[in-house]
């Protein structure tokens, strides 16, 4: 069988592809080197009849060329995608991709289509429609939601087992046919294959599922802790905020290649010390959502009493699902912690992932606390919070229910920048191999694995590191279209 | 002004005390020893042989009086061999007695020996850091120009299209860490497979012999990372001059634009970019690493891995001192400095 090349029986439209690409290019250039050297702010062109039109003159002329040129690069980008559906392989590697990707297609025009619809009814997120960037940035996160969730959790979309090689397709470049292929196999590799004959493509969508199940649960967490000992620290000063801030610039003040390095080795994970912090961070949420439903609720006991009992039961079985593993929640050589029995345990999470998750959660909250006591210390000179302590609430009820809500817009948009940042920090581990074993699928130990043969063969390495960049992309796109968006109001 | 920079300092010296303790506590976890014996005596020792290693080298001593040896406040290990030879942290073997020490400690200038370099820390660190400061000077040369006159010129007119196409493009820079741009740069630039061999994937040569070819590849790589982010303050910091009142007089008397953005906000739009840029020195050291490992430049990043991977307790001290003086005193000169460029703040 022929080895695919990249856009197959398309290919007659890459010369156009890359003509309004370059076209692009240019007059963005143009757009710029004549903001900055060309005569002052453009002004809208006034009609006879007394309307406006948009800029005249050459700005005018650039911006159209900039729109028209974008329009015709996203109409053709489309093309490939469709006729790669329709096509499937005849239309090359492209092709294939579109067509094995299609159940993501589908539901990200669903979500897309319903969204839109909607959007004046959804809040915040419905606004996000609103200004293009938040939805670029959206539609690239909810691309590699999707892909990972689809991909990881129902094996979908993957074309051959990523743990698995297969005998000679050891470095073998994008679109190469599987050498002794059966029947039901899918007949090529399309991203190539890598340095131990694996298939690219499918490790790519594997390792979207990691990211897509710790960066944002870490983050959470992160966030719970933050904001825990943040609004505290905030709210009453004094020794406690020292004490604490000190803490948090002690931790800000390692470097996190060697924070990782020291809490993610094995010997360290061997003495248990990760679980011990694991017991210690994850306590956090349970704490939050204690004090926060206490806060509001105390003054009718009825409500409270049964709320919060089933809401920490919840919480303490998931806690302590979380910390133990095979039963134990520290299992060493001289010592053993009983745990939840392996029978009610319902999340499986192995002691590298585990690990690797407290480190993560570990470096992030720090700088979450002090974005939080920093709100905090303003907020609590408002009106309503002076109002609040005029009517005798007390300190937990001001600062979950007065303080927290009004600090909500810089903390949504620092959540979304920090998932893209804890997505760096899982692929630096990945890049210096802590913590995940060497075959995981994740992005970053992938590029680890392909750095070493990076100038012969750069693919294996190559498509998680654009995976990675498009997924971090999108995040601060999204944050930016949030931040942009919750100004206006 | 004085009273400040003590305090600042006295915090700073308990952060490094405080910092050195946990990393001592950490490499000096009994796993950690172990793996420590076993890679400088024999892998195949038996665990009797581990902890008389560990012994005859005060390695098994309580952890305060481990870590009071290595500050120099607490005297030094002497084991005496059964057949008299006389060994201890202090002196070489065949040191006559009256030339034997009995404190050695960072505060006799004693930075102890790396394990696995075989060498003095001190000299190692002092050696590598030269070669980082090499490498963090040309990048801040092409990241601190570059990012300014990326965020003044996107906040000098805000919500022009040329304010979204460069925020854009500072988004993508800070959406890309150094693994990802290392890698691509290599690939794209350096490999076979795209045949354009511009540079040299690998920095090793440019440790004695900086050269074009070997250095852009490792200097833009970290540069890009840390400009995004200080284009973006920049660009805030730029938006918000424009708007003040100053700025509609100037316009109103006729000022052309080019005089008002050079003239008049530039000087005040650059404060607090300044601090952003101290404040990100710290973070560069991230990316040192990350591109010295990637790009095999055996600077101080490259010196921190092999410390960590090989358990090096003493050379990990150090170097976890060396980057939290790094950290504080960028904290302290950005703050000073903030100070010094605003004069509407004092500190009191």
């Amino acid at each position: 069988m022929e080895p695919l090349i990249w856009t197959g029986t398309l290919s007659g439209l890459n010369v156009a592809f890359f003509a309004v690409a370059a076209a692009l290019a240019v007059s963005v250039v143009a757009r710029m080197v004549f903001a900055v050297f060309g005569p002052a702010a453009a002004r809208p062109g006034v009609n006879s009849d007394g309307t406006l039109t948009g800029p005249v003159g050459v700005t005018g002329v650039l911006s159209k060329a900039v729109r028209y040129s974008f329009s015709a690069l996203a109409t053709l980008v489309l093309i490939y995608v469709l006729g790669g559906v329709i096509l499937g392989t005849r239309a090359g590697i492209v092709g294939g991709l579109a067509r094995n990707m299609l159940p993501v297609w589908i539901v990200l025009i669903v979500l897309f289509a319903v969204s839109i619809t909607f959007k004046r009814k959804l809040g915040l997120y419905g606004k996000l429609f609103d200004s293009t960037i938040g939805m670029i940035g959206f539609a690239l996160v909810m691309f590699w939601v999707v892909t990972g969730i689809m991909g990881g959790a129902f094996d979908m979309l993957i074309t051959h087992d990523p743990l698995s090689q297969f005998p000679g397709m050891k470095n073998k470049l994008p679109g190469t046919p599987l050498s002794g292929a059966g029947e039901q196999d899918y007949q090529w590799f399309l991203l190539g294959g890598d340095n131990l004959a694996r298939d690219v493509f499918s490790r790519l969508i594997k390792g979207a599922w990691i990211v897509v199940k710790i960066a944002p649960m870490a983050t959470l967490f992160a966030f719970m802790v933050g904001i825990t000992l943040g609004l505290p620290a905030g709210y009453y000063g004094g020794r406690l905020d020292t004490f604490l801030s000190f803490l948090a610039n002690l931790i800000l003040a390692f470097p996190v290649i060697l924070l990782f390095y020291l809490l993610v080795t094995p010997e360290i994970v061997a003495t248990g010390i990760p679980n011990f912090m694991a017991a210690v961070l994850f306590a956090f949420p349970i704490i939050f959502c204690a004090v926060l439903l206490n806060a509001r609720y105390f003054t009718q006991p009825a409500l409270r009493t049964p709320l919060l009992i089933v809401v920490l039961g919840g919480l303490v079985w998931t806690y302590l699902a979380l910390i133990s593993n095979n039963g134990s929640i520290v299992a060493n050589d001289s010592y053993r912690i009983p745990g939840l029995p392996a029978a009610l345990d319902w999340i499986d999470m192995g002691s590298g992932l585990l690990t690797v998750f407290v480190a993560v959660v570990f470096v992030n909250a720090p700088t979450v606390f002090r974005i939080v006591r920093g709100l905090a210390l303003d907020i609590k000179t408002r009106d309503y919070v002076a109002a609040a302590q005029t009517r005798g609430e007390g300190p937990w009820y001001i600062m979950l229910w007065e303080i927290l809500p009004n600090a909500r817009g810089p903390l949504i948009v620092d959540f979304c920048l920090r998932i893209g940042y804890t997505t760096i920090l899982l692929g630096t581990l990945g890049f210096f191999g802590l913590g995940l074993e060497s075959e995981s699928p994740d992005w970053g130990t992938t590029i680890n694995s392909g750095r070493q043969l990076l100038s012969i063969y750069p693919h294996a390495a190559m498509a998680p590191a654009f995976a990675l960049m498009t997924l971090v992309l999108g995040l601060n796109l999204l944050a930016d279209g949030l931040r942009e968006e919750s100004l206006r109001d | 002004m004085g009273l400040f920079i003590l305090r600042r300092l006295g915090v700073m010296i308990v952060t490094a005390l405080c910092l050195t303790f946990i990393v001592f506590f950490l490499t000096n976890l009994y796993p950690n020893l172990e793996k420590l014996a076993k890679s400088q005596g024999n892998v195949r020792m038996s665990d009797e042989a581990v902890s008389s290693f560990l012994d005859k080298r005060g390695y098994l001593d309580p952890m305060p009086v481990k870590f009071g040896r290595w500050l120099g406040v607490v005297p030094g290990w002497v084991t005496q061999s059964p057949d008299g030879t006389v060994t201890g942290r202090c002196f070489a073997k065949d040191a006559p007695p009256e030339q034997r020490p009995t404190f050695c400690g960072v505060l006799q200038g004693n930075w102890g020996q790396s394990t696995v370099f075989k060498d003095d820390v001190g000299s190692i660190v002092l050696d590598r850091l030269g070669k980082t400061g090499t490498l963090m000077g040309f990048v801040l040369l092409v990241m601190v120009p570059a990012s300014l006159i990326v965020g003044v010129l996107a906040g000098m007119r805000e919500g022009s299209a040329l304010d979204r196409s460069l925020s854009t493009f500072s988004i993508a820079t800070t959406a890309t860490p150094e693994y990802v741009s290392g890698v691509i740069f290599i690939a794209v630039f350096s490999s076979s497979a795209f045949g354009l061999k511009w540079f040299k994937g690998s920095a090793r040569s440019a440790m004695e012999d900086i050269t074009f070819e070997n250095f852009t590849l490792p200097v833009l790589t970290i540069a890009l990372y840390g400009m995004g982010y200080i284009a973006r303050m920049t660009r805030a910091s730029m938006t918000e001059v424009m708007t003040t009142q100053y700025i509609r007089t100037a316009r109103l008397k006729g000022v052309s634009f080019g005089n008002i953005v050079l003239k008049h906000a530039l000087r005040n739009a650059l404060i607090a970019p300044f601090t952003v840029i101290m404040l990100q020195i710290p973070w560069l050291l991230n990316g040192v690493v990350i591109v010295e490992t990637l790009f095999n430049y055996r600077g101080f990043g490259w010196v921190l891995v092999q410390a960590a991977g090989g358990n090096d307790i003493e050379l990990l001290l150090a170097v976890s001192v060396v980057s939290v003086i790094v950290v504080l005193l960028t904290q302290l000169i950005s703050d000073i400095g903030y100070v010094l460029l605003n004069p509407r703040i004092r500190i009191s």
